[in-house]
């Protein structure tokens, strides 16, 4: 809990200094505009925290949402599905994106890395050639007008966005903290071979993992979609599996596996935008927005690792003194 | 020794909590080939590594060349002509041989540009390769070699660095008889050249053909020396073995009935051609001895599921256990405390409590969530049953002695029903106190009526823990020993393969 917590004063901090340098950060308008991105983001980046925990990556995010999003445009407004059915449509197609690659990674052995560059080049490719390269958008109105209003509107004050990842956090948090299923990916990406020899079936929760990722990516794909109303299959979602990745690592997560929590992940989604939120507000060139945030990352981790050590002192202070209690206590133990 | 190309002399090693050697000195002479014997940790590598310079020994002096040092470092080493050829290959399979044998050395020329002068380099390894009498060429692919065939780059890289003593280490484990007779040979060159060479191995026979003389290293002491005509198999065995034995061994309460489990004609990817056939019985704790590779860690692999069984079955009770992973060798009552509890037993940064009941989650979950109480509730009560010293089953693995961790890994098993319990290594680098607490344990369980298989390299325990005792030799049982035959030349003979005098 300390990392979060550290996190939410930072968070805390930062928007106090932006809100004191400049109002407009706490207007209502502008935080429901970062309640909504949150919640967009906040929807991936937990299906990218679950992968991450298993010592994974998932890269092609950005052009799951490129594929889908056309793909779920074609089925609403030409081929005249139901909305429900198409909302189904999308988010299993991204669950099979994430079979796919649960069963390359966990099954064939092909590193995590590798799988999801090819289907990120794969997915935009395929993204561009099935419309052309061309944008497609929704248009005017139609059936899917109900799911439209959805997506975009508000309840209880609150984007919807947001409120359905609050939803997915908390299903996702008591899957990963309180179910047996959480409990193995944290072995898993502890210490493979142990989970292994404890009975776990070691290639079936990795693949889970990549699946609920997929998963997670076609709802959000659909949010996007309507988001931005219309999808330009070559930029659409570019980069988004970076800002995921971004918020896991700033949420705690290792990327070498076994660390990670749903609150940090969300944390670190609501950090990200804060700072995008204030390149914007205050003034700073729009086209500095990935230094700034590549920088604060940066110092981000540099103090968390600071910290680390800091801790990792003050126990093997505390050691010796421990050590030096337990001869007695192994002596007292019946010899043989 | 006067013209000795070496002299070790008082050395000793202490590790915390261990003495890996003490006083040892052994000096060897030019041209001159010693067999240095001795049980697995009785402190060869130990010596050796001090050797090579990668341990620094705690007292004693180091002679190369006519210098003392009291420690040698790697380049040390190195440039005293001390070369190594490891049962473990060091070489790069994607380079050829010639890239191989120079390494770090290569000829270069056109000065500044550092061009590697490939014609140099291979003339200058045809030369050591004809040396060798070997068949093939300084530009063949490494990879393209047969191990015997790698250890004869390694034994040329070698000469390249003009060494003068050589020190082989197991260097026939993975080889032919043909090929071991070729190395034989080469040995003899190498001696004729004045080479001196120290050859370790546990194949006695190979140390009758070419040593001149044998020292014999016994739980880090230099126990016996013997000289050329005195070099006989029998006498290299007792030198290995024969000390006192404490009383570890605390008999049965009830009567073992036999073939509980019975393993047919199991064969593992360690040794494909060769079949284990072995039975243990409830209430019997079978000791499995043996040398280190002889094939007992991937028998006990195989039948928990984590290597896939080339052949054969198992049978617990009569009926044939379905095996190929570990999740079905649990659900069966099949488990396996495993070799290296770092790595395969524990998920070290885990808490004590996770660890105990990780493979027996659901059994303290309600509808797939954890019931955090009930987990507490059983991890405590294993904590107590085997009693696990530590201040709470909320503190981290990775934190307690080796003794109490081993502990953790049994009560994951010991939480749920052992049927058949395969313990490999169960004490190894566990304090006096933690082991005899861990054989209580396995003859309690053996009480209850659980067979129990128990691989062991330590013979003081294998001697004293067991009932019978089964000894593997290159992937085959070599013979069963009932309690009456217990004895330590007796488990070497046949660890070592030979029958056991009727």
């Amino acid at each position: 809990m300390r990392k979060e917590l550290g996190l939410a004063v930072l968070i805390l901090v930062i928007g106090t200094v932006t809100a004191l340098i400049e109002p407009r950060f706490i207007s209502t308008v502008n935080l429901f505009n970062m309640a909504n991105l949150v919640g967009l983001y906040g929807l991936f980046s937990i299906g990218q925290g679950l992968v991450i925990i298993t010592a994974g990556i998932e890269l092609s995010v950005g052009s799951m949402f490129a594929l889908i999003g056309v793909v779920f445009v074609d089925m609403v407004v030409n081929w005249g599905w139901s909305w429900p059915l198409a909302l189904a449509a999308a988010i299993a197609m991204g669950g099979v994106f994430g079979a796919i690659h649960g069963f390359l990674v966990a099954r064939v052995g092909i590193q995590p890395f590798v799988v999801t560059l090819c289907a990120l080049l794969i997915y935009r490719g395929v993204a561009r050639y099935y419309t052309d390269d061309a944008t497609v958008g929704f248009g005017y109105g139609g059936d899917f007008d109900t799911l439209a209003n959805f997506a975009t509107g508000r309840s209880f004050g609150m984007p919807n966005t947001f409120l359905t990842m609050v939803v997915v956090a908390l299903v996702m948090w008591v899957v990963l903290h309180r179910s047996v299923f959480g409990r193995y990916l944290f072995a898993v990406g502890k210490n493979e071979e142990a989970a292994r020899y404890s009975g776990i079936s070691t290639r079936a929760v990795i693949a889970s993992a990549y699946v609920i990722c997929g998963l997670l990516a076609g709802l959000a794909a659909v949010f996007l979609a309507f988001y931005t109303n219309s999808i330009q299959p070559s930029a659409h979602g570019n980069f988004y599996e970076l800002y995921a990745i971004a918020a896991a690592v700033l949420g705690g997560c290792s990327l070498r596996g076994g660390e990670g929590s749903i609150l940090g992940i969300i944390l670190g989604t609501v950090l990200l935008q804060v700072l995008q939120n204030l390149v914007n507000l205050l003034g700073i060139p729009s086209s500095l927005n990935f230094a700034v945030m590549g920088t604060v990352i940066l110092i981000g981790v540099l103090a968390d690792q600071h910290l680390q050590k800091l801790r990792a002192a003050r126990q093997a202070r505390a050691v010796p003194a421990a050590a030096g209690a337990a001869p007695a206590v192994a002596g007292s133990s019946p010899k043989p | 020794m006067t013209d000795a190309v070496l002299a070790m002399e008082g050395i000793s090693k202490t590790y915390p909590g261990v003495q890996a050697l003490k006083d040892v000195s052994l000096s060897v002479g030019r041209g001159e080939v010693v067999g240095l014997i001795g049980e697995n940790g009785a402190g060869k590598s130990t010596l050796m590594k001090i050797l090579g310079g990668v341990e620094a020994p705690t007292t004693g002096t180091v002679t190369v060349g006519g210098t003392p040092h009291a420690a040698l470092t790697v380049q040390e080493a190195i440039a005293a002509g001390i070369a190594f050829v490891h049962q473990e290959l060091n070489l790069f399979d994607n380079l050829d041989v010639a890239a191989n044998v120079f390494i770090g050395r290569e000829p270069r020329r056109f000065g500044p540009l550092k061009l590697v002068d490939t014609a140099r380099l291979h003339a200058d390894t045809q030369k050591l390769l004809d040396r060798l009498g070997v068949d093939f060429g300084p530009a063949t692919p490494l990879a393209e070699l047969s191990i015997a065939q790698q250890q004869m780059v390694e034994i040329a890289k070698a000469l390249s660095l003009d060494a003068r003593i050589i020190i082989m280490d197991e260097p026939t484990s993975s080889l032919t008889i043909a090929e071991t007779q070729t190395l034989l040979r080469v040995i003899g060159e190498l001696k004729a050249a004045g080479v001196a060479i120290i050859f370790i191995t546990h194949r006695l026979g190979e140390i009758e053909a070419c040593a001149d003389r044998v020292v014999c290293l016994r739980d880090g002491r230099l126990v016996g020396a013997l000289d050329r005509d005195e070099i006989h198999h029998d006498r290299m065995v007792r030198m290995m073995v024969g000390r006192d034995l404490r009383a570890l061994y605390i008999p049965p309460a009830v009567a073992a009935q036999p073939d509980a489990v019975e393993i047919r004609g199991v064969r593992t990817t360690a040794y494909p051609g060769h079949e284990v056939t072995l039975s243990v019985g409830r209430g019997e704790i079978l000791g499995l001895a043996g040398l280190v590779g002889s094939g007992r860690t991937e028998l006990a692999r195989a039948v928990f599921g984590i290597d896939r069984m080339l052949a054969g079955e198992v049978r617990l009770d009569g009926a044939t256990l379905a095996i190929g992973t570990p999740r079905a060798a649990i659900a069966q009552g099949l488990f396996l405390v495993p070799e290296d509890r770092k790595r395969s037993g524990l998920v070290l940064d885990m808490t004590i409590a996770e660890n105990v009941t990780l493979p027996g989650l659901r059994q303290v979950a309600k509808r797939w969530l954890i019931d955090g109480r009930g987990e507490a509730r059983q991890a405590e009560a294993q904590r107590e049953r085997l009693r696990i010293r530590t201040p709470s089953v909320t503190t981290t693995a990775l934190k307690l002695s080796g003794g109490n961790q081993q502990k953790i890994v049994l009560a994951k098993w010991l939480a749920l029903q052992p049927r058949f319990l395969i313990f490999d290594e169960p004490t190894r680098g566990i304090d006096v106190g933690a082991k005899s607490e861990i054989y209580q344990l396995m003859r309690n369980l053996a009480d209850r009526g659980v067979p129990i298989l128990m691989i062991s390299s330590d013979m003081e325990e294998v001697i004293g823990v067991s009932d019978r005792i089964a000894v593997m030799h290159e992937g085959r049982i070599s013979g069963i020993l009932s309690r009456d035959q217990f004895s330590e030349p007796n488990v070497m003979q046949l660890a070592v393969g030979r029958p056991l005098a009727a």
